[in-house]
């Protein structure tokens, strides 16, 4: 009953094209990350900007607000030093925030950082930041983690106040035996 | 409506008919049997599902806390929101394809007819372990049918269930779709060219590559997020480097393209039905065909516009608006396409003819807010508000179900050699249509009001609205127990139907007695 033009590897076809696009939902991650390392969106401000350029300080300049972040069940204390301050554009800045383990058990924390708005994110140099490492606390551990960055003078003149914000993370397999063992 | 086979006794066809017993219903490979069977299964899932709707609209008739609380509302949302899309709209279509689609294009059956067989039995079992995860610790998954991550890996022990519950609907819709693909290209009469074929089984063949192409990456989404929940990984996680706004591109690139596959079938039955009881061929066959295969390919560039208030760039957001918009041109071409068909016609109102015109008007007005909402400034104000709410149940309940429903009246005599009670049916349309436009035309209203959607509890000053829509929703799901009454009618009898039915209609189904016998067009038709 076939038609002339019946095709008769059609469904082995449509199999291979299912499991490719079973792949492709994977390749999705990779490009993701392509797409916000071009674009500078997303969390991919947490790696250190390797051509920081100290140029001239320029006149201008701009409120950056500093924000700390904890997910619900977190066992931290974690804020900054200061809420905001007034930058010069192109001028080396260094300042503090500040973390203590709540738990008894050694912890290793990570503070995942994110720059609002979004398209600010690639103007906002860190030359040393905690966020680049994992920050190891003995129980009940508290200290002041350094921070030091410089605004770039390429920022677009309409952005007059950038936020730089944190969230801080226990590592989780760490969290899990700290809850099971209190 | 097994009595559209026993009844094919006077046929005089030299071979066997259905195996005796229950067990026929088991081991079936005939595309009429597993057809009743997918539309059974689905008509069994609207009432699951509409069940759980009525639990949400219960609790919302009144502000404060009343019936359930705020956890398993949210599980209600998400469970009536999986239980409709994947057990019952999409199981719903399968079987209008399994049953029509060879008697349209003069084929003996499905290509591949114990695949076929397997493709339906997965759903009862993945749509059993779904609900299953309502009696879980922890409860059913509670983080809204898009699972959005972290909070969806806050879910208990139903997660893994759940993910491998969408994991068999995946595998049975994919393999249906290959199974639908096959049977088109390669079992056509010989002189049924491309062009030639009825628009229905044009929209499936576009619908079954969509789903090819995005139900793997749903499954590839869903699986990360289960090896995020239990094998340490960190695609969504931000503690290990992860993005969980990673997870909604991953989403909404499965879940535009679903919204199409959704539709796209009851497009294809409105564009069967309108022309018969037009008495007028379809203005535009072809342009029809295009302007599908271009929704289609528009739905796979536009998936961005649920997550416009992500933060994305705004070269972003103008491109995924403007993509977005594009989409009202084919459409629009379809649906001055079905009202051109019905001009200077000589129109008749039966019931299926009923519902495909609410379609028309109420899938248009679905289509509108879908546009208030492609534009990001406004769409900032409108988003999780009820006007998303109003918006995609305008398509999805007045379009796709009044699509199933309208193309069930009208095959419903080929299929069971009896006319349905007319009056009845009319009845149902207009009970049906009066209480689906309470029910979600004031949540418009709530929604631009503030509304937001997806909670149990709400703002004194939106009451008077929801009261309207609780009354609405219940009105609207007992009347379709009247749906069930006329099924079962038909089925059992009533006024013997001819091979042609409505005597607008046209094509290779209607060459065919009523009902259906239980083997058709062995010998290839000639198509004219």
């Amino acid at each position: 009953m076939n038609t002339p033009q019946a095709d008769r590897w059609l469904p082995g076809k449509l199999v291979v094209l299912a499991l490719a696009m079973f792949g492709f939902g994977f390749l999705l991650v990779p490009l993701y990350q392509v797409f916000c390392d071009i674009t500078g969106i997303g969390q991919r401000t947490g790696v250190p900007t390797a051509d920081v350029v100290v140029e001239q300080p320029s006149d201008r300049t701009v409120t950056v607000e500093f924000v700390a972040t904890l997910n619900q069940y977190a066992p931290w204390e974690f804020r900054p030093a200061v809420q905001s301050m007034e930058v010069q554009l192109g001028k080396l800045y260094d300042t503090t925030y500040f973390a203590q383990n709540l738990t008894e058990q050694t912890l290793i924390g990570r503070a995942v950082p994110s720059v609002a708005p979004g398209t600010a994110s690639k103007y906002f140099k860190k030359t040393e930041c905690f966020c680049f490492t994992e920050q190891e606390f003995a129980g009940d551990e508290g200290r002041d983690m350094g921070l030091v960055f410089s605004v770039d003078p390429a920022l677009p003149s309409h952005i007059d106040r950038l936020t730089l914000s944190y969230t801080f993370f226990a590592d989780r397999t760490e969290v899990a035996q700290a809850n099971s063992s209190t | 409506m097994s009595e559209a086979a026993t009844h094919n006794a006077h046929d005089d066809h030299h071979d066997h008919g259905p195996a005796k017993g229950l067990l026929r219903w088991v081991f079936t490979t005939n595309h009429k049997d597993i057809g009743t069977l997918y539309l059974i299964f689905s008509l069994i899932m609207l009432f699951v599902g509409g069940a759980m709707a009525l639990v949400i609209r219960a609790e919302l008739f009144e502000p404060g806390l009343q019936f359930v609380n705020p956890d398993f509302f949210n599980q209600m949302t998400t469970m009536h929101a999986l239980i409709m899309i994947f057990g019952m709209i999409m199981p719903a279509f399968v079987g209008f394809a399994n049953w029509m689609v060879p008697m349209m294009i003069g084929a003996p059956d499905m290509a591949l007819p114990r695949l076929n067989n397997w493709s339906f039995w997965i759903l009862p079992f993945a749509g059993t372990l779904l609900l299953s995860t309502l009696f879980m610790e922890g409860g059913a998954p509670a983080s809204g049918w898009t699972l959005y991550p972290p909070l969806s890996l806050q879910t208990g022990n139903a997660l893994p269930y759940a993910i491998f519950a969408i994991h068999l609907l995946g595998f049975s819709s994919i393999m249906g779709a290959i199974n639908i693909i096959v049977t088109i290209m390669n079992m056509r009469a010989p002189t049924m060219s491309l062009l030639k074929m009825p628009l229905f089984v044009w929209t499936w063949l576009i619908t079954a590559y969509l789903l090819i192409a995005v139900m793997p990456v749903l499954a590839g989404g869903v699986t990360m997020l289960l090896t995020d929940a239990f094998f340490g990984t960190s695609f969504f996680q931000a503690a290990g480097g992860g993005d969980p706004v990673l997870f909604q591109h991953i989403f909404w690139f499965f879940g535009h393209p679903e919204v199409y596959i959704i539709i796209l079938p009851a497009f294809g039955i409105v564009s069967q039905i309108i022309p018969t009881f037009s008495r007028k061929p379809l203005f535009g066959h072809d342009s029809m065909v295009y302007a599908t295969a271009s929704i289609a390919f528009l739905s796979f560039i536009v998936w961005a516009h649920h997550m416009f208030t992500v933060g994305m760039p705004l070269a972003g957001q103008l491109f995924f608006m403007l993509s977005t918009m594009l989409i009202a041109v084919p459409t629009g071409v379809k649906v001055f396409n079905w009202t051109a068909t019905m001009w200077k016609g000589s129109l008749s109102f039966e019931t299926p003819m009923l519902f495909a015109l609410a379609f028309l008007f109420l899938f248009t007005i679905g289509g509108f807010s879908g546009l208030m909402l492609a534009i990001v400034p406004a769409d900032f104000q409108y988003h999780d508000s009820y006007f998303v709410v109003a918006h995609f149940h305008y398509v999805l309940v007045p379009g796709a179900l009044f699509g199933a429903i309208g193309g069930a009246y009208y095959w419903l005599p080929k299929w069971t050699g009896y006319m349905y009670d007319e009056t009845l049916g009319k009845w149902h349309f207009w009970l049906t249509t009066f209480f689906v436009n309470l029910t979600f035309f004031p949540q418009h209203f709530v929604g631009l009001a503030g509304m937001p959607r997806r909670i149990p509890d709400y703002a004194v000053q939106f009451a008077d609205f929801n009261a309207i829509s609780s009354v609405g929703a219940f009105g609207f799901g007992f009347s379709q127990l009247l749906f069930v009454y006329i099924i079962i009618k038909c089925v059992r009898g009533g006024q013997k139907a001819t091979a042609q039915v409505w005597d607008g209609a046209d094509g290779l189904e209607w060459t065919v007695p009523s009902p259906a016998p239980y083997h058709t067009f062995e010998e290839a038709p000639i198509v004219k």
